[in-house]
């Protein structure tokens, strides 16, 4: 290949029109500021306006510092991997992490102890139980789907990541919305669905994040020298697809203005509860379960040294659960004025749903065939097979819970919290915590983390946390669920609702408890990772591990 | 070849991956949703619901703001208990003009579908103020700012207009007056208070916090509390004739 002479440095596309609509988005964002018709959105406005002048800026300056071409694809024949993006949104994750830990502590003792609501707006509960869920869900998972996402992707592959500054686009505008969105719940601007809660322009702005990042994921999927596109990233696909469907149907909304934050969705009554469950319970399906489980796909295959247990499995289990997770909607409106058709084909399509769980749990713990020993000595390790455990445990109460019978006692009952906690500290957090302790090493070229000890420390804290969150809310749930539908001899409802709900109080205790345990163990790893990445000892080489084989089709 | 070849068209083509993935994640949606909007079963018939007024309208922000459905559902199940403690069960007609709907999916407080008429003004207003002043066993958060707060209903207007346009029969009428109706239904003496009840029935004009000094966003919530699940008349109500 013939070697240009010193090429002339010129502005690439990405850099020029990036600048440019940044931009044009200050300016934008200084005249809806003047204009707002509320201080709260102008104070959005100004943020908007803020970090648009800072990226212009950054990639301008960018622009000035860089050589005259930018980073090859290959070094020495090997891929020159991308992994900035992937550093930023690692440590994001461990940090939003400890915030919506702490946020839900908090809401827990509120509930033990309403005089901590402060008789404050922006302390109280009903505004920080949205930036909670959103925080954990979206602030602490979202970064790690999209740190792992990015890594997977280009290793798995063997191929850069496409784009220049798109992948940093990706990573600082999702973080970006987590800010707005959750500053937003505080300032009392919130569409009143449950985790869709930030309203059109945040969703606006996330849309042509998630655009971004779908772009620069199956443009890097198209770039791999691999024939075959590996099984993680199947399910990194469905689930980046799928987000954005729901997305777009469950924020439908008209703006009441341009200068106003409130917006009226498109669905009303029977119909939105239907978009919003549908939305809702997938968020639960592709967002904590489908972007997940491509994380155990790789990292538990990659930690045990073991190719991945089925191949077909892998297959059915991928299609048969995308396709299956998309009917259960339906069960959250149960009883409801929802109408009986759609109410039991959720239910029924919630029960099928076990299988393909649980075939995606068997291909995850069977994948340890023949390393099952590495449990005693790897906590990483068991942190993840615990983590699919729970996953299994979470998914087989879920289609329980979907029975009409079972839910008209479980529904509206702290049971639905314990049931997530079970899904959201047990599975999601801890194969994220898992992948994390894997990516740490490996992303700052370090030979092994700064702790092992401190893992372990780590896992067993937050597992007692857990079975204390876990069990209190089943008691306290069936025990609420019983006492509304007591009956004296007499034939009167035995129990006021005030009598239920100071039944609660020692459980909503213990609750808290556990959950300031888990938070203690976010903070040994947040600690771990500090030391690993400032003080642990450098890998004598870049591992260059083999890939988890995928199994050809025979 | 054999069955599980057959599945290399996906391992090897991402475009391929990419539309068989949307396909199959559209049927469930599409096969559940989509006859909501044309099965005439889904919304019963029924007199008496109409839009909401816009103090209540702007009560029911207010609701929205403060996450009020993160403890409390509106939908009352039909179930014997849920039925003798809250009342009737809740029908879809009852929530159609709602954007977005506020069913809930947790009781940490009592279910508020058919809160309306069940206790007086001055309860809601201490009550919100101090939840424990008058159930001492309240988790609660106290509300004070609301009674505080004067409302901003400079642009309800707009807000009436967009729902408007979105399908709810608000008329041309109604935007207009809009601003105006927000400070009549306030204030139990303002001289406007029929033509009101002309536009909304059955709309409860009065100064909901107590203070007819000004109008404040506990006005617009305690009046939004009070409506509902007032609208239907139940003595009336023939379920028979919405079988569904």
């Amino acid at each position: 290949m013939a070697q240009a002479v010193a090429p002339s440095k010129e502005m690439t596309f990405g850099e020029a029109g990036s600048a440019l609509a940044f931009a044009g988005l200050a300016l934008l964002s200084i005249i809806i500021a003047a204009k707002a018709y509320t201080p709260e959105y102008a104070f959005h406005a100004y943020l908007f306006a803020a970090a648009s002048v800072a990226a212009t800026f950054a990639i301008v300056n960018r622009y000035y510092e860089r050589p005259a071409q930018l980073p090859p694809q290959t070094i020495g024949g090997k891929p020159n991997y991308n992994m900035g993006p992937v550093k930023f949104a690692t440590i994001a994750s461990v940090i939003w992490g400890i915030a919506g830990f702490t946020i839900g502590l908090l809401i827990a003792l509120q509930l033990a102890f309403p005089a901590l609501n402060f008789d404050t707006s922006w302390l109280s509960f009903g505004r920080m139980r949205p930036l909670h869920t959103s925080a954990v869900i979206f602030a602490f998972g979202g970064n790690v789907l999209i740190a792992s996402s990015f890594y997977v992707v280009q290793r798995t592959c063997r191929a850069r990541m496409v784009g220049d500054i798109a992948p940093w686009f990706v990573v600082l505008g999702y973080n970006f919305f987590i800010v707005i969105a959750g500053t937003g719940y505080l300032l009392g601007i919130t569409q009143g669905k449950e985790y869709a809660e930030p309203e059109w322009y945040a969703d606006l702005w996330l849309t042509i994040v998630w655009v971004a990042y779908l772009l620069v994921f199956l443009g890097t999927v198209m770039r791999r020298k691999e024939p075959h596109i590996y099984v993680a990233n199947w399910f990194y696909l469905a689930f980046i697809l799928t987000i954005a469907v729901l997305h777009l149907g469950n924020n439908a909304t008209i703006p009441v203005s341009l200068f106003s934050p409130k917006s009226y969705i498109v669905w009303s009554g029977v119909q939105d509860a239907l978009v919003q469950w549908w939305y809702g319970h997938n968020a639960v399906g592709f967002f904590l379960t489908a972007g997940f489980l491509a994380i155990m796909y790789y990292f538990i295959p990659k930690r045990a040294e073991r190719p991945v247990y089925s191949y077909r499995l892998s297959i059915i289990h991928f299609w048969s659960l995308i396709f299956m997770y998309i009917w259960a909607g339906p069960h959250h409106l149960h009883y409801t004025a929802l109408p009986d058709w759609a109410q039991t084909l959720g239910m029924v399509f919630s029960i099928m749903l076990w299988m393909p769980s649980w075939g995606g749990m068997i291909n995850g713990l069977m994948t340890l065939s023949g390393a099952w020993d590495k449990l005693r000595t790897d906590p990483v390790l068991r942190l993840m097979v615990v983590s699919v455990a729970f996953y299994g445990m979470a998914t087989f109460e879920g289609p329980l819970m979907s029975v009409k019978a079972v839910n008209s006692l479980s529904h509206y009952t702290d049971w639905t919290i314990g049931h997530v906690h079970a899904g959201a500290l047990g599975w999601v957090a801890y194969i994220s915590f898992g992948a994390i302790y894997c990516l740490v090493p490996w992303l700052w070229n370090k030979k092994e983390l700064y702790s092992m000890k401190a893992v372990s420390w780590h896992f067993w804290i937050s597992t007692l946390g857990i079975v204390l969150y876990i069990s209190s809310m089943w008691v306290a749930g069936i025990l609420q669920g019983l006492m509304w539908r007591a009956y004296t001899g007499l034939g009167f409802l035995e129990y006021s609702f005030i009598e239920t709900v100071e039944a609660m109080h020692p459980f909503y205790v213990i609750r808290a408890l556990g959950g300031a345990l888990f938070v203690a163990g976010s903070l040994i790893m947040a600690w771990n990772v500090w030391k690993t990445i400032s003080a642990g000892h450098e890998a004598e080489e870049v591992s260059q591990a083999t890939q988890p084989a995928l199994i050809a089709a025979e | 070849m054999s069955f599980w070849s057959r599945h290399k068209i996906f391992e090897t083509n991402s475009i391929i991956l990419v539309l068989g993935v949307l396909i199959v994640i559209s049927i469930g949606g599409l096969v559940e949703i989509v006859p909501l909007f044309y099965l005439k079963s889904t919304i019963e018939k029924v007199e008496g619901i109409r839009p909401y007024t816009p103090l209540e309208l702007a009560g029911r922000n207010i609701y929205v703001r403060e996450g009020c459905y993160n403890c409390h559902s509106q939908m009352v199940r039909p179930l014997r208990d849920e039925v003798e403690r809250y009342g009737h069960y809740s029908l879809a007609a009852e929530s159609m003009y709602d954007r977005p709907f506020q069913w809930g999916s947790k009781r940490t407080g009592p279910d508020l579908a058919r809160l309306g008429n069940k206790y007086s003004d001055d309860w809601h207003r201490d009550h919100l103020k101090d939840p424990r002043a008058v159930v001492p066993g309240s988790i609660m958060p106290s509300y004070p700012w609301l009674e505080q707060n004067e409302l901003d209903a400079k642009a309800i207007a707009q807000d009436l207009k967009v729902q408007a346009t979105l399908g709810v029969p608000y008329s041309e009428e109604m935007v207009r007056k809009a601003e105006n109706d927000i400070r009549t239904q306030a204030n139990a003496d303002d001289p406007n208070i029929a033509d009101l009840a002309r536009r909304y029935p059955n709309a409860q004009s009065r100064s909901f916090d107590g203070n007819p000094q000004k109008v404040t966003e506990a006005d617009a919530l305690i009046a939004y509390l009070q409506m509902l699940g007032t609208q239907v008349d139940f003595k009336l109500y023939d379920n028979k004739a919405n079988v569904r």
